[in-house]
């Protein structure tokens, strides 16, 4: 196809070199610098969408990144698409492959248009009324079908193949948006010793100068200016500068979030390069110069292709030399638009007549369009169109009503005037303020350290735009402690357009009015917000919510201020009291890429092992996720499934000795001349009295008297103790041992270090677990006498300083020995070595859980939940009764927590054996009882046991200590499973094995 | 993210930072001498300040110690942060003694 729109004047489209590139298959030239928009343009297409709900044709209607309708997808193979891209903002490279989506079979012949047919059927909150019932039926048929009418584009069918990087930065000045506000705030801060960083969303910076053919600044045309300006700018060293780059979000104490687009322009980027930057910039002081949007106006069928904003077919001819019609209607409620058609016209297009709402129309731009022989009709609108895949004619009628005038085109540009971009100021939390005159919300007071500048203050002559931004300029580096080297001052020359504006609907009477779009992405017309407001919704953010105007991905860039006037009008409220609808970040749709940056494969969670875990790998272990550790989860031998390696590593535990990796153990040190008071205001346990050289299982309250946590302690002198804690309660534990100890008991001698990461523990559990470790410890005597179950000495293991315990999680005669964690993996297979006469076996976290259950031994997190104090899981001795104080201990007198129907934990034997309860089943007492069926508890733990050669469970039951013997009830999906109340302990309840 | 003073390092960013509720409630020395409402009052009562917020926070990936922040719920504004033991600034509307 050939270019036929484009037209050359001046140094626009010259020297550019032609650009190849497809579009729904098929191939068009375009030339560098063109946005796949103005290319498409180029060539005659208007036609690039299918609109949201009615699948009606849609066009571009802006040059930017407010784009409703032209949502691309691009990208040649799937792991380089990216759907919904703005075309107005897609850069066009050579080889660049884009499609329409929302349509099928094809963009023009598009089956979804038949809701079009419905329309009637389809009012604003169809979604709320239409698929309440039956609630299958939304499953099965409104879902899919929505999902497949309703839509914008297809997430890719590949993971990403691009890469994206994370970056932190600091600078004394932010400056959003380098148009001519921000290039003048720009050379004012860094003509000082401020850094500054200036970003813009577009390719090039410069904003509106950029397509500004009549203004000049310092006697340069505006473009010239521009680049003198980025030159300048470029040489000074304070300064960077960054193109492509959306600040897309403000998020509180001056840090912005800036996305850095860096190779979607490239046709061939190299390979070192990440695809997006994520900027995080704490900024000392903020220059907010980002712009002002060109309002549409609401008019009946004025979502056609071929109608646009007034100042976008501007920015097409005077920046990208393409005329996007050559028959044009222009409808305005403001100057702009005249300066637009008269930009046309010298492009050649033929403006048919230019409509204004406005009752009289006068002035610089109404007089030069008038000189220009162009037909100027004030008080007038237009009040309907015609044309289906792209505009035809507009119906011309004075402002009241009458007859209408039928003229042809292919054009229709409108304008409304222009809304301020307020995003960033109101997401930094600045409050707005209604401006009466520009029918816009400008910034208001500050919160943060940012001051707005040029458009998006409300500012639209260019005079005031550069003489607010300089200004601006130099109060942030005067904020951020910086004197400027001097002031310069800026001849402009430019005739003002004004700040008429119009909100919405243009029809006085609204029987007449079709429909009208307000929102063009989510299809939302005017008569659609009049119906919210009739079925009584009467604040903004409720009638945005039941029309869904605004909340599309340009989250009503161009629709807000409409759908406020429409309301406002509606229930006679005035704007401000209708309220407005919060900005929230991002400004434009950012990718997850960006977001995830490096987090992404092996990087997404980080992992722990510990210094055994090669060896538990070598051996072919299951691991299993316990917080971010990697633990051994059974040995499974060749043949075995995780049942039969349990049941072996059981039975060879209690029968011989087997060993265990117990080195995620959290654990602290606790020091210093108080060590024994701390611990005794810590836990519920009594230390005082335990010798150095002892253990003891320590109990951990919240505040509110719920455990919180468990574990052995040793005391290795009289100031020093070696805590353990649970795998996963480590970092809880001592950050409220620190909290308690920097805050409420400032004036204790004591000193916590989290030595987690410096012990390996090798558990070594069974009857020969003695005779293993005896001949590889030097100095220190195992015997039963000299080293009881629950002690603590301190050695020599293999030539190794070791702190071995003597404790058990099994009911076996058991070890711990502690070594430091460089050592682990050396004294792991020595003792491993030691034991193979004695049929050493290694055993993970599952066989470890079922032993302990046997033994009625509680896990924390598994028997209890956060509302289990110590008597309900039968811990009461281990509180210290004659203590006077310690964390929770106020608690436990609670009314609440002294009932003597409270869950308590006991053990749960099933009437058939060979049935295993699942875990969080529910108890009852009557399965045939009327639902809902009093539940009196659960169960907490359940397995096979191969030692006892059955099932065996842990439960939590109401009153369950006064129940022993009772049949209970768990009923489940396939029948009802009755099981007997027993004591927890069910694995030699003396405990004589443990003792040997 | 907000930009928050140890008392002791600086300014760090807030990711370094775990926040500890509102300040200047002290633990009761005796407990047990408490009625329970008494204790349920300190155990669960707590402000819902909108202005002038007094708490804790830890610098738990960098310190480790905890210090006290005022911070301006309605805007994140932190006006100032002190060491634990020191006194919110008397002008500051809504301290407790
Ligand atoms: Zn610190």
């Amino acid at each position: 196809m050939t270019d036929t729109y484009r037209v050359r004047r001046g140094d626009v489209a010259e020297s550019r070199n032609a650009v190849h590139f497809t579009f729904d298959g098929k191939s068009y030239q375009g030339l560098a610098g063109d946005t796949l928009a103005s290319a498409l343009i180029a060539n005659g297409v208007h036609l690039v969408g299918r609109s949201f709900k009615y699948h009606r044709p849609r066009g571009f209607v802006s040059a930017g990144s407010e784009e409703p309708n032209a949502l691309v997808g691009v990208g040649a193979t799937q792991s380089r698409y990216t759907p919904n891209l703005l075309a107005t903002q897609v850069e066009i490279y050579d080889g660049l492959v884009a499609e329409s989506q929302n349509r099928w079979p094809s963009l023009e012949t598009d089956a979804g248009f038949l809701n079009e047919y419905f329309s009637a059927f389809l009012p604003a909150g169809f979604y709320y009324k239409t698929f309440m019932w039956p609630r299958t039926a939304w499953k099965k048929l409104y879902e899919p079908v929505i999902r497949r009418m309703a839509g914008l584009g297809k997430a890719p069918a590949e993971p990403d193949a691009d890469r994206y990087t994370q970056v932190f930065a600091h600078c004394d000045v932010l400056i959003v948006g380098a148009g001519p506000a921000g290039l003048a705030a720009a050379l004012e801060a860094s003509n000082s010793d401020a850094t500054v960083i200036l970003c813009d969303e577009q390719a090039e910076m410069g904003g509106s100068l950029l397509s500004d053919r009549s203004a000049s600044i310092d006697g340069m045309q505006a473009a010239e200016w521009t680049r003198a300006a980025l030159d300048e700018l470029r040489k000074r060293p304070n300064v960077k500068l960054m193109s492509r780059t959306t600040a897309f979000g403000w998020y509180p104490h001056n840090f912005v979030g800036l996305n850095e687009r860096v190779t979607d322009h490239l046709s061939n980027p190299a390979t070192n390069q990440p695809r997006e930057r994520l900027w995080q910039v704490r900024a000392k002081e903020v220059v907010l110069a980002a712009g002002a949007i060109e309002r549409p106006l609401v008019f009946t069928d004025n979502d056609r292709p071929g109608i646009m904003l007034a100042d976008a077919a501007r920015t097409y001819v005077n920046r990208y030399g393409v005329v996007p019609g050559k028959q044009v209607v222009v409808f305005t409620a403001c100057d702009s638009a005249y300066r637009a058609a008269l930009d046309l016209k010298a492009a050649g297009a033929r403006i048919q007549v230019i409509v204004d709402l406005r009752k009289s129309a006068s002035g610089h731009w109404v007089d030069k369009a008038r000189a220009e022989g162009i037909k100027v009709r004030s008080d007038s609108i237009v009040r309907g169109t015609s044309g289906w895949l792209r505009v035809k004619s507009a119906q011309i009628s004075n402002a009241q009503g009458g007859d209408a005038e039928t003229v042809a085109c292919d054009l229709i540009l409108m304008s409304g005037g222009f809304t301020p971009s307020v995003h960033l100021f109101s997401q930094s939390r600045g409050k707005l303020s209604y401006s009466e005159e520009l029918r816009a919300y400008v910034p208001g007071e500050s919160v943060e350290r940012e001051r707005s500048v040029g458009a998006c203050k409300g500012l639209f002559a260019l005079e005031s735009v550069i003489e607010s931004g300089a200004k601006g300029g130099r109060d942030a580096a005067a904020k951020a402690g910086f004197s400027p080297r001097g002031e310069r001052s800026y001849t402009v020359s430019a005739q003002s357009v004004g700040a008429d504006a119009f909100i919405g609907s243009v029809m006085t009477d609204h029987q007449a009015e079709k429909r009208a779009w307000v929102d063009f992405q989510n299809d939302v017309t005017a008569k659609d917000v009049r119906l919210a407001t009739r079925e009584g919704f009467r604040s903004i953010e409720h009638v945005k919510r039941y029309t869904t105007t605004g909340m599309a991905t340009d989250q009503g860039k161009l629709s807000n201020m409409n759908a406020l006037g429409v309301v406002s009008k509606q229930i006679d409220v005035a704007v401000p009291k209708v309220g407005l609808t919060t900005f929230r970040p991002p400004y434009t749709p950012t990718t997850f890429g960006s977001f995830a940056g490096q987090s992404r494969g092996d990087l997404f969670d980080p992992v722990r092992k510990t210094s055994i875990h090669p060896w538990a790998e070598a051996q072919g272990a299951q691991f299993e996720d316990v917080g971010v550790w990697k633990r051994a989860w059974y040995f499974p031998q060749v043949g075995e499934d995780m049942h039969a390696a349990v049941a072996r590593e059981c039975k060879a535990t209690r029968e011989s000795v087997g060993i265990f990796d117990a080195s995620t153990l959290g654990k602290i040190e606790i020091v210093g001349k108080d060590a024994a008071e701390f611990m005794n205001r810590m836990y519920t346990n009594a230390w005082t009295k335990l010798e150095p050289g002892r253990l003891r299982y320590g109990v951990m309250l919240r505040e509110d008297g719920f455990i919180m946590d468990d574990g052995v302690v040793g005391r290795m002198a009289t100031d020093r103790f070696h805590v353990t804690t649970t795998t996963g309660g480590a970092a809880r534990v001592l950050s409220m041992m620190e909290d308690y100890l920097q805050t409420e008991w400032p004036d204790l001698e004591v000193w916590l270090t989290s030595t987690t990461e410096q012990w390996s523990v090798i558990a070594l559990q069974g009857p020969n677990a003695r005779k293993v470790l005896e001949p590889l410890v030097e100095g220190i005597d195992l015997s039963a006498d000299a080293m009881p179950h629950m002690s603590v000495r301190e050695g020599r293991i293999c030539g190794v300083p070791t702190r071995l315990f003597r404790v058990s999680f099994t009911g076996e005669l058991g070890f711990e020995v502690n070594v430091p964690a460089g050592y682990g993996r050396a004294v792991w297979e020595a003792i491993f070595a030691a034991g193979k006469p004695y049929g050493i076996t290694p055993y993970g976290t599952e066989t470890m859980h079922v032993l302990r259950a046997e033994k009625g031994y509680i896990i924390v997190g598994q028997e209890t939940d956060g509302t289990v104090t110590p008597d309900d899981a039968g811990l009461g001795w281990a509180v210290g009764k004659a203590k006077r104080d310690f964390v929770g201990k106020r608690s436990l007198s609670r009314p609440a927590l002294v009932r003597e129907d409270r869950k308590q934990l006991v053990g749960l034997l099933t009437t058939d054996p060979k049935v295993v309860l699942e875990e969080g089943a529910q108890i009852v007492l009557d399965p045939t009882h009327p639902i809902p069926v009093p539940m009196i508890g659960h169960v907490t733990s359940s397995y096979w046991s191969a030692t006892l050669n059955r099932s065996i469970a842990l439960a939590l039951v109401r009153g369950g200590r006064s129940r022993m013997g009772e049949e209970l009830s768990i009923p489940m999906p396939d029948g009802v499973i009755k099981a007997k109340v027993v004591d927890s302990i069910l694995f030699d309840p003396k405990g004589e094995r443990l003792n040997a | 993210m907000l930009l928050i003073n140890c008392p002791y390092c600086g300014p760090r960013p807030e990711a370094e930072f775990v926040n500890g509720g509102q300040a200047h409630i002290a633990r009761p020395a005796d407990p047990m001498s408490l009625t329970d409402d008494e204790w349920a009052a300190y155990l669960y009562m707590r402000d819902n300040t909108k202005g002038l917020h007094h708490e804790r926070w830890r610098h738990a990936n960098g310190c480790g110690r905890f210090f006290n922040a005022s911070r301006d719920t309605t805007t994140d504004i932190i006006k100032r942060t002190y060491r634990m033991g020191e006194r919110p600034e008397a002008e500051h509307q809504g301290a407790k003694p």
